[in-house]
């Protein structure tokens, strides 16, 4: 028995290899936790399409394996005195995949098609610092895409107008929705465009299959400008939403890296697959928040109370076995300039902090006879689960009352954007790019990631300073200063943890580097 | 139930109660079954630990019939109570069953790291024994703290062994009370549409047929989201679902049973056509709905399970065998007892009750006299 | 005969849009949107959205343009999949799980049936016990459990298959998929079979076949097997219209592009166009089923007739 299923399975495997030329080919099977939502870069909204996007396309600026910003598209810019004025030198030689030239056209094309409401592209604010975005976008004085600060002064040169001198402009840039896509393609195929045969590219790959939750297909693209230099002939990214399954997957072969690992189970894993688990800090933070309107959280007091009593160390070792790191700010470090202003008692003991944090609810008036009740809300997630339960056990030694309460993620977040009744709950900010303004803008008045609904003139005031801000090592002041004022003492968010990346890459595998971006350009890997 | 069986000679009851007893599967399987429920009910008050408590020291340690912490471990748990409170271990040794730990930092040592050692899980009692080098150096004397995880522990440090009998009774009870919601819908229901028969029959069974055609799933999964934060309300909505199959075979009963005899004599001496359905229909239809109780509870338990593998069941700190399961599914092969013992807990319970099923059917077959 | 099945498919009609009806108001009042998500959207980002998508619309509008389109056969984009159309992503997932519920379905009931008649034929006794422990087994242990453990054993450990995926249907790639599928409805399958089969032993006709003398063999197959298929069928129409619309655990564990996810993942992701085509595809495949069902029965069982 054992015999015959090996040898017919040995046959057929050597049968499938000669059929497929697999002998020649470098391919690349990339497990991911689930599929692209779209592979119209400026229709996205996850981080799963990230990779592979950044596969297909060329944004003007690009990431090299380490997450650095190296030119793309581009091949050189200048930009004016006050930071305000940006042009782009687009290569000579840059073709789309159907060989025709890409041109600066094309990206003012993509920038109008970006912010234009008809799009309903959700990254519009991406380009929110060009003049006229925001305006375009919400159909506020009269604006139309046209009107967007952007133009062509030739083929190969495209200039952008600014609002104000953004620092984080090439970093955006980087970004899927700044990306071009090829303005006679999307107006010959209208929105079939991204489908498998009509999808023209300017990125290291072009696309070749697409079978929804089963593999997406990407092949070299030889009319890419750094074509002799990639190494891969295809690559297949296959979504696996099973984490335990995908593991296995990859042990058995089938997969030669996943973007996630069952975290519950790192240590085994580190212990079985040695140096092929790649753990990274990653640009993201884990926090509670406390709805600070409602009664009794809006005393500042309470929240550090709370905020304090909950021991990091513990939830980042025990519960997320340091897949994640102690989070005592807002803004992860890694961000070149930028200095987080911590909260104020993160380098006390946890005694310490416990011992305050008792004496402030004695001196609010809870006692074990009239003790704090508190609700947590969270989205379904083992791991989240398992953190809040945590919480729950860690805040029992106070008096503190904690019940659990998990909704699946559309009713968390539908309550959490609908402002409705909670106490604490759960979210997370994953940065679409490299500065700490994309992390304090949950923080601003009225935005919709303003969960706990906090509110401070100063605050906003300090983030509108920082954005006028022409000399980046005050811009950044300015920002740390808000972080002082609305994380350290205010507790908009409640920070608790920094997000890591996991990766398990198995050790065939070249040119995959760890960074912070958890990015991954194909372009530079090989097997 | 009196009035339908005549207590004359062996009653239909007695006959299957004996016939019951001499199947050997079914009749170990009810005392199986008692006991598991027993076991469920009681077992979590005389289990050595609260299934809520969290042992942060021992996160998914091995079931052992010794106590923990293991002698060879002792060491591992001071580093990490030293590594917390920031001091070094110098070392220790166990003398007349107490533990006594030097420790040594760069700067004095705040005596409240007694504190540290007693909230590990491994250690009590603890206190200052020596101060020496302006407190730089310090000892202690502490009880070392025996715990017992015969199952084990989750992936939180909970004992598995009072969560697997927690979760039994959250199963059992879904199980026995969406089974009795739709049994008790479904009898009703099929009682009433077979026996008035005609026009409302056949209204109320293309009701049922239009149901059955609605996919089930979606519904569940939408009576989750809507209602997931009781679990009680959610079964008593499944219960709602699952009632169709007994309507079904309740009409067809109470079809044949209208045409017999002492039930058309019931109806020419006056009594009411509802005074019928009561005395005569339901009591005659206790046969197919127990066993059709006891096909449906297993459902019940697995549609439970199934749904928690989605995320959707019960809200912790509560559990069932489902949470527990799906959660074991997911930590082979390195922990492997969180699932065996639900597993076995679960698979061993809808045993019983499947076989306990077939004996009944058996039992209360009238052609197998 | 002809008569009755028009009749049955006219009736489906109304089914059909009751069960479209109460789905769609059901999905609408679920808190939470197709656009509330980690990373919260700009509400004039999201009114542009739901401006594309006809959200903004009264409800009664949008349930009447939804009939209208259904109507024509258009199912409406996917909210979450905007490369796709709803149509298209059923008719890819449907062809995977279709192949795959019906291999599955086909061996339970073959196997299921042998081993349900070895089980009557030896009515307790060894055989007899062994089958239904192995039938009991089938059906008390989940697939999520079930699925691993094939994974961990027979694709890891012994390397006779792969870990996962679809691979075009190769026919390697199906073997664990097919198995965890098959064995709680081969586990159903020989129950049903053993009772019924029993039944029949014991009645009338066969005790005349045997008085006349015909051979065992020529008793179980020609008399015996057709009275005991009645309950079989009548399980198999409600069981293929769940097989071939898939299962969710066994599509997630082993990574196939069938239909089953969309039917949870949708309803999770308020996929309200997508999980509206999952309701339609399932509802008229558990129609059609039943339908042949009663066919079946008819075509097996002379005393059943339909006018």
């Amino acid at each position: 028995m054992t015999f015959n299923f090996k040898s017919m399975l040995i046959g057929t495997t050597m049968l499938m290899m000669t059929a497929s030329g697999a002998f020649a080919e470098m391919v690349l099977n990339r497990g991911s936790a689930a599929d692209p939502e779209s592979l119209d870069p400026h229709k996205t909204s996850t981080t799963y399409e990230a990779d592979i996007l950044r596969d297909l396309f060329t944004g003007l600026m690009t990431q090299d394996a380490k997450a650095n910003v190296i030119p793309g598209a581009a091949e050189s810019y200048t930009t004016s005195a006050d930071g305000k004025t940006w042009t782009f030198k687009l290569r000579a030689d840059g073709k789309w995949s159907d060989g025709s030239p890409v041109t600066a056209n094309d990206f003012v094309f993509s920038w109008q098609r970006v912010v234009n409401p008809e799009t309903a592209s959700e990254y519009a604010y991406m380009l929110a610092p060009v003049v006229n975005a925001e305006e375009i976008t919400a159909k506020k004085d009269g604006k139309t895409p046209a009107d967007l600060g952007v133009k062509a002064i030739d083929d190969h040169t495209f200039e952008v107008q600014l609002k104000f001198a953004t620092p984080y402009f090439l970093e955006m840039l980087t970004h899927s929705a700044t990306y071009a896509v090829s303005k006679a393609n999307v107006e010959a195929k209208g929105a079939d465009f991204s489908k498998v045969g009509n999808l023209v590219s300017n990125g290291a790959f072009t696309l070749a299959e697409f079978v929804p939750n089963d593999h997406i297909k990407l092949v070299k693209n030889q009319n890419f400008f750094d074509a002799a230099n990639v190494k891969l002939d295809a690559e297949n990214f296959i979504p696996s939403e099973d984490r335990g399954a995908a593991i296995k997957r990859f042990e058995a072969g089938e997969l030669d890296l996943y973007n996630d690992l069952p975290t519950e189970q790192l240590a085994d894993m580190k212990a079985k697959f040695g140096d092929q688990v790649k753990m990274s800090t990653y640009l993201g933070t884990y926090y509670y928040a406390f709805k600070t309107t409602k009664k009794p959280w809006d005393n500042v007091k309470l929240r550090q109370a709370i905020s304090m009593a909950i021991d990091r160390d513990y939830l980042a070792e025990k519960v997320w076995q340091n897949s994640m790191l102690p989070a005592y700010g807002f803004v992860p470090p890694g961000i070149t300039g930028y200095e987080t202003h911590l909260l104020d008692y993160a380098e006390k003991s946890q005694l310490d902090r416990e011992d305050e944090a008792k004496k402030v609810l004695s001196e609010l008036g809870y006692t074990p006879e009239k003790p704090l009740k508190m609700e947590i809300h969270y989205n379904t997630s083992e791991n989240h689960k398992n953190t809040a339960i945590a919480i729950q056990e860690q805040l029992k030694p106070l008096g503190v009352e904690v019940t659990l309460l998990n909704t699946d993620t559309k009713t968390h977040y539908g309550m959490l954007e609908q402002h409705g009744d909670f106490d604490i709950a759960r979210a997370g900010w994953i940065a679409d790019y490299k500065d700490p303004e994309n992390f304090l803008a949950v923080c601003k008045t009225g935005t919709g990631n303003n969960y706990s609904e906090y509110t401070n003139p100063d605050y906003d005031a300090l983030l509108a300073k920082a954005a006028s801000e022409s000399d980046p090592a005050a811009r950044m002041k300015d920002l740390s200063d808000a972080e002082a004022i609305g994380v350290a003492r205010d507790l908009c968010v409640v920070p608790l943890l920094y997000y890591g990346s996991h990766n398990i890459v198995s050790s065939k595998v070249k040119g995959w580097e760890a960074n912070v971006m958890d990015s991954h350009p194909g372009r530079f890997m090989s097997k | 139930m009196t009035d339908a069986v005549p207590m004359k000679g062996r009653s239909l009851w007695a006959d299957a109660w004996v016939r019951l007893k001499s199947n050997r599967a079914a009749a170990i399987s009810i005392i199986y079954l008692a006991f598991m429920t027993f076991l469920c009910i009681v077992g979590p008050w005389l289990a050595p630990h609260d299934f809520t408590t969290i042992f942060q020291n021992y996160n998914r340690v091995p079931p052992s019939l010794s106590p923990y912490p293991k002698s060879d471990t002792i060491e591992a748990a001071l580093q990490d109570v030293v590594k917390r409170a920031r001091v070094d271990l110098a070392g220790f040794e166990e003398k007349d069953g107490k533990l006594f730990i030097t420790l040594i930092s760069a700067k004095p040592i705040d005596e409240r790291i007694t504190r540290y050692i007693d909230r590990s899980d491994a250690f009590e009692g603890s206190a200052v024994v020596d101060k020496s080098d302006e407190g730089r150096k310090i000892v202690l004397s502490t009880n070392v703290e025996h715990e017992y995880f015969y199952f084990g522990t989750d992936i939180s440090g909970r004992d598995l062994l009072t969560r697997t009998l927690i979760a039994g009774r959250v199963s059992l009870a879904i199980g026995l009370l969406a089974g009795l919601v739709a049994v008790f819908i479904g009898v009703l229901y099929g009682a009433t549409a077979g026996f008035i028969g005609g026009k409302t029959d056949e209204v109320m069974m293309r009701i049922v047929d239009i149901l059955y055609a609605l996919p089930f799933t979606f519904f569940v999964i939408m009576l989750v989201v809507f209602f997931g934060r009781n679990f009680v309300f959610m079964f008593l909505a499944v219960g709602c679902v699952l009632w169709l199959d007994m309507a079904r075979i309740v009409r067809g009963q109470a079809l044949s049973l209208k045409r017999q005899e002492y039930v058309q004599a019931a109806e020419a001496l006056g009594v009411t056509r509802f005074g019928i359905l009561m005395h005569h229909v339901v009591p005659n239809l206790l046969g197919p709905v127990v066993i059709y109780m006891t096909l449906l509870v297993p459902q019940v338990i697995i549609l439970e399970s199934f749904l928690s593998y989605l995320g959707l069941g019960v809200q912790e700190p509560m559990s069932s065998w489902g949470v527990l399961i799906s959660q074991g599914a997911r930590n082979i092969p390195g922990a492997n007892w969180l699932l065996f013992f639900p597993s076995f807990f679960l698979t061993s319970t809808l045993f019983a009750l499947n076989f306990i099923g077939d004996g009944l059917r058996d039992a209360l077959d009238p052609k197998d006299r | 005969m002809l008569r009755y099945v028009l009749q049955r498919f006219l009736t489906a009609i109304p089914t059909l849009l009751l069960i479209v009806t109460i789905s769609f108001f059901l999905m609408r009042v679920a808190p939470g949107g197709p656009f509330n998500q980690e990373r919260g959207l700009n509400p004039i980002v999201k009114a542009n959205l739901e401006r594309l998508y006809h959200l903004d619309q009264p409800l009664w509008r949008q349930y009447v343009d939804y009939l209208w389109s259904l109507l024509h056969g258009d199912f409406g984009p996917s909210y979450n999949l905007p490369d796709f159309t709803v149509a298209e992503i059923l008719w890819n997932g449907l062809q995977v799980s279709v192949l795959l519920g019906a291999v599955a379905l086909s061996l339970a009931l073959v196997l299921g049936g042998i081993m349900g008649i070895i089980a009557a034929l030896y009515q307790n006794r060894a055989g007899d016990y062994a089958v239904i422990a192995t039938a009991t087994a089938g059906s008390t242990i989940p697939t999520f459990v079930i699925a691993p453990l094939f994974q961990l054993y027979f694709a890891l450990g012994l390397k006779w298959f792969p870990v996962g995926g679809w691979n075009n249907g190769s026919f390697w790639n199906m073997v664990g998929p097919v198995i965890t599928l098959m064995l709680p409805q081969l586990a159903i399958v020989a129950r049903l079979m053993r009772g019924s089969m029993i039944e029949s032993l014991r009645s009338h006709h066969i005790r005349t076949a045997r008085a006349l003398g015909l051979s065992d063999y020529s008793i179980i197959i020609r008399h015996a097997l057709r009275g005991a298929l009645l309950p079989i069928v009548s399980y198999a129409g409600p069981a293929a219209a769940a097989l071939v619309t898939g299962s969710i655990i066994v599509e997630t564990i082993f990574s196939i592009p069938g239909i089953g996810r969309y039917f949870v993942d949708a309803a999770l992701n308020r996929d309200y166009t997508l999980v509206m085509g999952t309701v339609v595809v399932i509802a008229l495949f558990t129609i059609i089923f039943n339908l042949i069902v009663d066919v079946l029965y008819a075509a097996i069982d002379p005393r059943v007739r339909y006018d």
